[in-house]
């Protein structure tokens, strides 16, 4: 049985460890909602540029010279899987959600007889990933040094993959990351973003616009963007995420902590009782024996 | 009838300038200065670094953009472009800046015409920021 110092200097222990969750929660939850705003702001801009880049595909007609960034290289042999992680922890399981979505896709690629990079963005991902996976991670980029999510960062990561892939490195290039639903609830995505997937098929919307210079030019000119503008968005989404999941755990463990304390308190005061009853008996019969 | 239509600038982070009461933007298209009134047939293009100028019943604004995607549709006019600024909080030094790292860029042997001639235009436009 610990003794009464051992007991009350858990407590304390315990007391000061609530304290620094309920700090990193108040802190989280304040920067939560900056992350909620941005990744809101942030929206139209990922929004429109979709729907130009549909009106644009749609009135491509010939597509075997259609810019490969939007058809994709005509060969499925080479992915690229870029992993976007916290570079902090402390956060649930919002790192392990993002890793645990790869490595599935990690071994699909992998029993398919595929090549498989891997560009871990986030330091997080990178200590996860690197035991197991170490021979296939290309890149490994972190921005601790960057306060806030900017687009700058994004467009970094946007022109590496560019540039791998004008050197003929991939030829299928998907993101990983964590889209915000909730603050409980955050859902890891697996999203492809070359070749464009053209599922959203949107009808009944034949503007027909005027295109100055021509559609490929600007295709060619604004897929690039795109890409960028997707890492940027996604970034943003597990900024949110990455808040979110904090502001959850902290939560949680804070809870925790004030139980074991209770607990703790409740042991603590029984044994100092049954100490205070023991020496009562001992001076009692003490006395009795005169 | 009215002759004014809606104006959307957005960048990536955050939406930029929203109006809905503009009579007349001039955009620096790469192919030269598209000046868009109201019904403008609906047009796709991109920018080069230059001047948007927004003309709106009450004032006229300036901004310096450096690319973008521009799209004109259902009385719309919507920019996207990554790099914008309001040429009334024009930043001497990030002016300057910006034309001395654009000249060190033309000084590099490996850039194809179209890439100097961007270059070259972007190093205009900014001098005659700086110069106002």
């Amino acid at each position: 049985m610990p003794s009464l110092d051992d007991l009350r200097k858990r407590i304390t222990s315990v007391k000061s460890t609530q304290k620094i969750t309920k700090a990193m929660k108040m802190v989280a939850a304040a920067k939560l909602r900056k992350a909620q705003e941005n990744a809101e702001k942030g929206r139209p801009y990922s929004e429109k540029m979709n729907n130009v880049i549909l009106n644009l595909s749609k009135s491509i007609t010939d597509k075997e010279n259609a810019p490969k960034l939007l058809v994709g290289t005509g060969e499925e042999k080479v992915h690229l899987c870029i992993v976007l992680t916290a570079d902090r922890g402390l956060c649930g399981g919002f790192n392990t959600n993002i890793i645990k979505k790869a490595k599935s896709y990690f071994e699909k690629i992998i029993s398919e007889n595929k090549t498989l990079k891997i560009i871990t963005v986030g330091s997080k991902g990178y200590d996860q990933l690197k035991r197991q996976y170490k021979s296939y991670i290309v890149e490994n980029i972190s921005f601790k040094e960057s306060k806030n999510i900017n687009y700058f960062d994004a467009d970094k990561v946007g022109k590496i993959i560019i540039e791998k892939f004008e050197k003929n490195e991939f030829d299928v290039c998907a993101i990983f990351y964590n889209k915000f639903k909730n603050v409980i609830t955050q859902i890891p995505q697996e999203q492809q973003i070359v070749p464009l997937n053209e599922d959203k098929e949107v009808s009944g919307n034949d503007n027909d616009y005027e295109f100055e210079p021509d559609e490929d030019e600007i295709l060619s000119n604004l897929l690039p963007k795109n890409i960028s503008t997707q890492i940027f968005k996604a970034m943003l989404e597990n900024s949110a995420s990455e808040q979110g999941s904090r502001m959850t755990a902290m939560d949680n463990a804070t809870r925790n902590a004030g139980e074991l304390v209770d607990r703790l308190t409740i042991e603590y005061n029984r044994s100092r009782q049954a100490a205070i009853t023991k020496e009562l008996i001992e001076i009692i019969s003490g006395a009795e024996s005169l | 009838m009215s002759n004014l239509f809606n104006i959307d600038i957005v960048n990536p982070e955050q939406s930029f300038l929203s109006k809905d009461n503009v009579f007349e933007v001039v955009i620096p298209a790469v192919e030269g200065e598209i000046g868009i009134l109201k019904d403008h047939i609906p047009i796709i293009s991109f920018l080069k670094p230059g001047i948007i100028r927004v003309f709106s019943e009450s004032e006229e604004q300036s901004f310096y953009v450096e690319d973008g995607i521009v799209e004109f549709k259902d009385n719309t006019l919507s920019v996207l472009t990554s790099s914008i600024f309001d040429l009334k909080d024009a930043d001497k030094n990030f002016v300057s800046e910006s034309i001395s790292s654009a000249e060190a860029e033309l000084s590099k042997d490996n850039i194809d015409d179209q890439k100097r001639f961007l270059l070259n235009h972007k190093v205009e436009v900014l001098k005659s920021i700086s110069i106002n």
